[in-house]
């Protein structure tokens, strides 16, 4: 938004502004006089964003350190492609293909919930509720968007597994089940992808809607065809953020899905999530430096790492789709 | 227009009026359209309805004064979530205090001062929205990793939390910041910089009060996030049972989330209820901050 040159920072040579008092009378060189304070400022502001590049760098080495112990005792080629997870046994192994299987699935199932829903929020939000509606209907939304989600997770258990999946529907499935917690999952993600997607279609200038009436078409073309694709950057943005909220989300997987590491293929059954294991591998005393300790971080760097490469994916896609008004 | 196409002649005969007065609006596929926006919205809320009636049912018989006068205990009638809400003040006061100031002066770096082609300001931009999407537990190993490298063995203080938290929420309004400002017109700042403002008066003084409603209602909104939040302190090791009253930044603590999550994961029914009866005063405080954003918003932002 920096439409006009950088006038702040102190200009060495610069002389005593022009008196104030009759403009026009003498010519100015437009040069103001040094302000130190504003330059001071500058500096601060510039250190309070440079925080957030600090915060990353000490994610990267928060996770690496521990990690790179971990490999030295456990191959990377074990880690990534093993299909036994038991960090705590006394054969113990470290192959995490079943935290990653039950991670994909509780992120797919949410996925189905979350984006036509959320998109078909968004849409009805954006381009057909009255500003009346929209009012009421909009912090509603955002209420979703503002449970807890460890709420989630005590109705994943309590209400979606054992209530609806085993009482009324009778599935076959245990105290916890990776379906119970991706459903639950999914409502939880509706509100982003509602939010940002409604933003970003609210943002397409009133003219091209105009414009699309004036030629001819009905709202629901004017939606499908003008605003959706105007708004497509913001709207992948969107769905990228589910997922990776999906992919990273804790409190309802560790309530709902279980504790056991299991190749999960079908999502009836228990599995830990890789953010599931986290959550639980702390419970217990791990002495830093410990193998167990280590294996905590090994696994957040994968986690770190799978969230990263969505979100690169993401801010490309975005690069490429935008348009610009 | 049809009238007039029927008077000219009988051979311009459209087989529709070409202007109808409803453009097209109830064509089976817009109406099926509007139903299927309208049923997505209602099964959202109804879930949303659904969430909330559960959780009072299930938390009726526990939702008394018990639960804010009495400390935890392993029979869950004779149990409260006093230490977890006092818990839960000292660390959002905490996070918001370290969080906020922090979040503003680097959105304005951002929005107001950055040069945009700038390698640095490119690097920040790209890192914070990475940053919103690194999973929460993640920070809570950034800041178990920090307190290791300090040395630090009790590592459930609050401060450790609000740690996380704060770092965890940055980003967040960060984003909300720079959008309220990116709201604000730029003939607003071309105003105050041709009356002679400089770019630090002109934020200061025009772009960051007009823009205010927006960022309180981003913090507040990231604020209720971290307060429902409980896996970073979770890894901090927040699950403790703890029987007296946090009375400062260094003291232990437990919040309510982590209260939750303890009392649903227990086997007796007694402490399910307890854990829903704690979500529902979790979800009013959330609720009343939620309408204070909301109520914010509606009422001082201004439409350009």
């Amino acid at each position: 938004m920096t439409t006009v040159a950088s006038t702040g920072g102190p200009v060495a040579s610069a002389p005593g502004r022009p008196a104030p008092s009759s403009p026009g009378s003498t010519p100015s060189n437009f040069v103001g006089k040094p302000r130190y304070g504003e330059f001071a400022i500058r500096i601060i502001l510039r250190i309070a964003a440079g925080i957030t590049v600090i915060t990353t760098i000490g994610i990267l080495i928060a996770l690496l350190i521990p990690s790179l112990g971990f490999f030295a005792e456990v191959p990377v080629w074990d880690f990534l492609f093993g299909t036994r997870w038991a960090p705590r046994f006394a054969d113990a192994s470290f192959g995490v293909i079943p935290l990653v299987t039950a991670t994909a699935w509780t992120t797919f199932l949410a996925l189905i919930v979350a984006i036509p829903l959320g998109l078909g929020a968004a849409i009805f939000l954006a381009e057909y509720a009255s500003p009346r509606l929209r009012k009421v209907l909009k912090p509603l939304l955002e209420i979703l968007a503002g449970i807890p989600t460890v709420v989630y997770g005590y109705f994943a258990l309590q209400f979606v597994q054992s209530t609806v999946l085993r009482e009324w529907l009778q599935l076959e499935t245990g105290a916890f089940s990776v379906l119970a917690a991706g459903l639950v999952m999914g409502v939880m993600i509706i509100p982003t992808i509602a939010s940002i997607s409604e933003d970003s279609m609210s943002a397409v200038p009133q003219a091209m809607r105009q414009g699309s009436a004036a030629l001819g078409a009905n709202r629901m073309q004017t939606t499908l065809r003008v605003v959706f694709p105007a708004a497509l950057s913001g709207i992948v943005a969107a769905v990228v953020l589910g997922v990776s909220r999906a992919v990273g989300e804790t409190m309802i997987v560790a309530i709902a899905a279980g504790n056991q590491a299991n190749l999960v293929t079908n999502p009836l059954q228990a599995g830990q999530t890789m953010t599931g294991f986290i959550a639980n591998a702390a419970l217990g005393d791990s002495r830093v430096g410990s193998i167990e300790y280590d294996t905590l971080f090994a696994v957040g760097l994968l986690l770190f790492i799978i969230t990263l490469a969505i979100n690169f994916i993401s801010i490309r896609f975005v690069r490429r789709f935008r348009e610009i008004y | 227009m049809a009238r007039i196409g029927s008077t000219l002649a009988g051979t311009i005969r459209p087989e529709r009026p070409i202007a109808s007065g409803t453009n097209g609006e109830r064509r089976p596929a817009a109406l099926a359209f509007l139903v299927v926006l309208w049923l997505s919205l209602l099964v959202a809320f109804g879930v949303l309805v659904t969430l909330i009636i559960t959780i009072i049912i299930d938390g009726q018989g526990q939702f008394t004064w018990r639960l804010f006068t009495e400390f935890p205990s392993s029979d869950p009638d004779r149990a409260g979530a006093r230490p977890a809400i006092l818990g839960s003040a000292w660390v959002i006061a905490t996070t918001a205090v370290m969080t906020i100031p922090l979040g503003i002066a680097a959105a304005v770096h951002l929005e107001e001062f950055a040069d945009k082609k700038n390698w640095f300001n490119k690097l920040i931009e790209l890192n914070v929205q990475n940053l919103a999407a690194v999973p929460s537990i993640v920070y809570g190993l950034l800041a178990l990793a920090f307190l290791t490298m300090l040395n630090v063995r009790d590592k459930n203080i609050v401060i450790a939390g609000a740690l996380a938290l704060s770092l965890l929420i940055l980003p967040v309004i960060i984003i909300a910041t720079r959008e309220a400002l990116r709201a604000v017109p730029t003939e607003i700042r071309q105003g105050s910089l041709a009356l002679g403002a400089t770019q630090w008066q002109t934020t200061w003084r025009q772009t960051l009060p007009s823009a205010v409603p927006g960022i309180a209602t981003g913090s507040i909104l990231a604020l209720s996030r971290a307060l429902g939040e409980a896996a970073p302190l979770l890894v901090l090791g927040a699950l403790v049972f703890v029987s007296f009253d946090p009375n400062g930044i260094l003291s232990g603590y437990t919040t309510l989330p982590i209260q939750i999550f303890n009392w649903t994961g227990r086997p007796q029914e007694g402490f399910h209820q307890l854990a829903a009866a704690t979500s529902v005063l979790l979800l009013g405080v959330l609720v009343l901050m939620n309408g204070l954003a909301i109520y914010i918003r509606n009422r001082f932002q201004k439409r350009w």
